[in-house]
């Protein structure tokens, strides 16, 4: 059910890099999209009553690895989201710039490629 | 095999080493990223026929269990690397002067050598999750390069790019989460193991995630929007690399590793592949017959060719997926050639435009003739490498009984053809412009790249003599072909 | 921007910028023993310098930090975690990329600071470059006034 409302947030992402102009709105749409990736990733690790899987000193291994949650999730949430700084950083930098080029952000007056 | 963790380690550190001593002095930065592309080819030519499976820091698998991260070095591998290596290199060449026009060139070299690390790692990981970082690391790059111009064109197609790119990348990590959900593991061959060819419907979204995804980075039809705008706007080292080398390790390569090895090839997925093939193939090179501007012309072929090596990997057996690799190289090969012939001739004449060339053949020999050479090559003309790719294919999908396929494949042959006899007519043959009447051939590093690569062209041709076949296409087709038993040759090894 | 916030701000920064700074070092220090790491205390690292941007404006932050040097701890600490890496293969007793040879070689006490033989370096050579990176992405966002320009004039 849960990963139901990712998808539905996936999707509104979706949508409003399909159909939005307005170059900022766009990159909010991308990280929308890229919010609802990382809150499944984050999702799939979840355990009720769980603790960081961090050992500390004298904790037994057994209920430590009964209790702990799976940190792979939690990795690679932290690595999505440093790819997606990486990306909106960029994303941001080229809209700045296109806004000098052309006095706008909107996307149908950007008309000097054919496509 | 400690050479394997080099491929990614040496561009790396190369791309982060550059822009600290090269700033101030450009033949210094051209010096040492030619060295470093040199070193990967000779690298990449060394490992030849060697496999072998890489434990990073010595974490190996506990009763067939991966704890750790590993790097696969497999035939399929060892194909994409020289593939990337080779071309790089040559585009490294060619940049020595292209890019003197542009004022950061140490930036150039690092953006560049990044792009070959993420490559060079994507062809290499055997993991699920760094397939995704060497991607998003080669896509970065190459969104940062097509825009390394800042004109209004080059910004807004790298915009353009770089949000379908990231669409394609966020529809990849789902896909990848859906994954791990299912599997509770990232490495390729564990995932293979736990799946073992039991596709349920939670996988199939998985898989229709992952076709949406590198079908946009490898700008498969429905998905191409962004290639006709960001592969010419780059400069013109850069479009080579995009069209010849990226589309194809991060897009096809990438694709048919997760759909044969890990996830198991259904006849569904498969006749997806063949549709999304022949649909790029005839949609690719009609939209190319229009085109005015030679760049945006070469980068709609791209679409053309590369929807024949998904074909080719679609239609699944040995003796196709061997083709498709071959046309793979080939088209890296005249591809790079036409677009750096493209740079050439926008170097010497400053126009793109091929109404308003002409007669640049006595103006522009090399050029010119390295060119016709490529041309002829991508349109399938008998001694080339390209004529015998494109024709093993067509026999491939007959032998496969394929028949509609074939007879699509032969007929984009022929359109091929027409499309780029109009482009050698009205760029190199026909009346002299005076406009252009002083138009010098490229000075010599562009050159010499050319003409290697025009004689590439021929050689590549060569590839599929039976001892040729049998140590690079061949075992790499086989490996792909067998499927999942890709997780017991690597968790046996 | 130049002149910065209020002066209750910029007070409040004054007294809190050093234990922030304070705290991502502690972060990077025991990434290895206690939640954090690298990253994440590189992060806070860079906040401290936000911060001072936020609060007293962009040239009292360029003070501290000048951009050339932030680039160069950048490539710095990328090619400081790489040849971490590379020593695994040159000096490790498996001899493989990322081996930990310190830890094989000289295993410490469990929870002590010096326990996790190269862990310890890859945090301090991450910290170093995503600080300096995260700062560098702000404030060129920052410095880069978005002006439009008609098609003629000069930058």
């Amino acid at each position: 059910m849960h990963y139901a409302l990712c998808l539905m947030l996936f999707m509104i992402g979706l949508y409003g890099v399909m159909v939005k102009r307005n170059l900022i709105k766009i990159i909010i749409s991308l990280i929308i999209m890229e919010s609802a990736v990382n809150l499944f990733l984050v999702m799939i690790g979840y355990r009720k009553d769980g603790i960081a899987p961090i050992m500390t000193k004298g904790m037994e291994a057994g209920t430590f690895a009964a209790r702990a949650v799976d940190p792979v999730p939690q990795a690679l949430v932290l690595t999505a989201i440093v790819i997606g700084l990486g990306v909106t950083a960029m994303t941001i930098a080229i809209a700045m710039r296109l806004y000098e080029r052309y006095g706008t952000y909107d996307i149908k007056e950007m008309r000097k490629l054919k496509g | 095999m400690q050479i394997i963790p080099l491929f990614v380690a040496i561009p790396l550190g190369a791309a982060f080493f550059i822009p600290m001593i090269g700033r101030k002095n450009p033949r210094l930065s051209d010096t040492l990223a030619n060295i470093t592309t040199l070193a990967l080819l000779l690298m990449a030519l060394s490992v030849i026929g060697k496999s072998g499976v890489y434990w990073m820091g010595g974490w190996v698998p506990r009763l067939g269990v991966p704890l750790g991260i590993n790097l696969v070095l497999d035939p399929v591998s060892v194909f994409m690397l020289i593939t990337i290596t080779l071309i790089s290199f040559l585009v490294t060449v060619y940049s020595i002067q292209y890019m003197d026009k542009f004022t950061a060139k140490a930036r150039f070299y690092s953006l560049f050598l990044l792009m070959v690390a993420g490559m060079n790692g994507v062809a290499l990981t055997g993991d699920l999750f760094n397939l995704y970082v060497f991607l998003e690391i080669a896509s970065i790059a190459s969104y940062a390069l097509v825009a390394f111009g800042c004109q209004h064109e080059e910004l807004e197609a790298s915009f353009k790019y770089l949000i379908l790119g990231s669409v394609g990348s966020t529809a990849i990590l789902f896909g990848i989460g859906i994954v791990y959900a299912m599997t509770g593991s990232l490495n390729m061959a564990q995932i293979a193991n736990v799946i073992g060819g039991d596709l349920k419907a939670i996988h199939l979204f998985a898989v229709a995630l992952f076709i949406s995804g590198f079908g946009l980075k490898a700008a498969l039809v429905p998905f191409h929007a962004w290639l006709p705008d960001a592969h010419p706007s780059a400069p013109a080292p850069i479009s080579a690399m995009l069209s010849g080398v990226l589309i194809k390790t991060i897009g096809i390569y990438a694709l048919a590793r997760v759909m044969f090895n890990v996830i198991g090839l259904t006849p569904l997925t498969s006749y997806i592949l063949l549709v999304l093939g022949t649909l790029s193939m005839v949609v690719g090179v009609l939209l190319a017959m229009g085109q005015d501007d030679i760049k945006r012309f070469l980068a709609y072929s791209s679409i053309s060719q590369v929807g024949y090596v998904v074909l080719a990997i679609g239609i699944g057996t040995r003796f196709a997926i061997a083709a498709g690799l071959f046309h793979l190289i080939n088209h890296a090969v005249f591809k790079s050639l036409l677009f750096l012939n493209s740079g050439a001739i926008e170097y010497s004449t400053g126009t793109r435009d091929l109404n308003k060339m002409g007669g640049l053949r006595d103006k522009m020999p090399v050029t010119s003739t390295t060119s016709l050479i490529g041309s002829m090559s991508i349109a399938g003309i008998p001694p080339f490498s390209g004529f015998w790719s494109k024709l093993l294919i067509i026999m491939a999908a007959v032998q496969a009984e394929r028949y509609g396929f074939a007879a699509w494949a032969a007929g984009v042959s022929v359109l091929t053809l027409a499309a780029f006899m109009r482009l050698q007519r009205k760029a190199f043959f026909g009346e002299p412009k005076e406009a252009y009447a002083d138009a010098k051939e490229a000075p010599a590093s562009m050159q010499v790249s050319m003409v290697c690569l025009a004689v590439l062209c021929v050689v590549m041709g060569f590839l599929w003599v039976p001892q040729a076949k049998d140590t690079l296409l061949i075992p790499a087709a086989k490996v792909l072909q067998e499927g999942l038993n890709y997780a017991s040759s690597v968790l046996g090894m | 921007m130049s002149n910065g916030m209020t002066p209750i701000v910029k007070t409040i920064t004054g007294w809190v910028k050093g234990f922030i700074l304070v705290f991502g070092i502690y972060i990077v220090l025991y990434g290895h023993l206690t939640p954090g790491g690298g990253f994440a205390g590189g992060v806070i690292i860079a906040m401290t310098f936000v911060l001072i941007t936020l609060a007293f404006g962009k040239d009292e932050a360029l003070k501290r930090f000048r951009i050339g040097i932030a680039s160069e701890l950048d490539s710095v600490g990328a090619l400081m975690f790489l040849v971490i890496a590379l020593l695994g293969i040159a000096g490790g007793l498996g001899g493989t990329f990322f081996t930990n040879f310190i830890a094989k070689s000289n295993p410490g006490e469990p929870y002590s600071l010096m326990s996790a033989g190269t862990i310890l370096l890859s945090n301090i050579a991450i910290a170093l470059k995503v600080g300096s990176s995260l700062f560098l992405v702000f404030i060129l966002l920052v410095m880069t006034k978005v002006l439009y320009r008609e098609p003629g004039e000069k930058p």
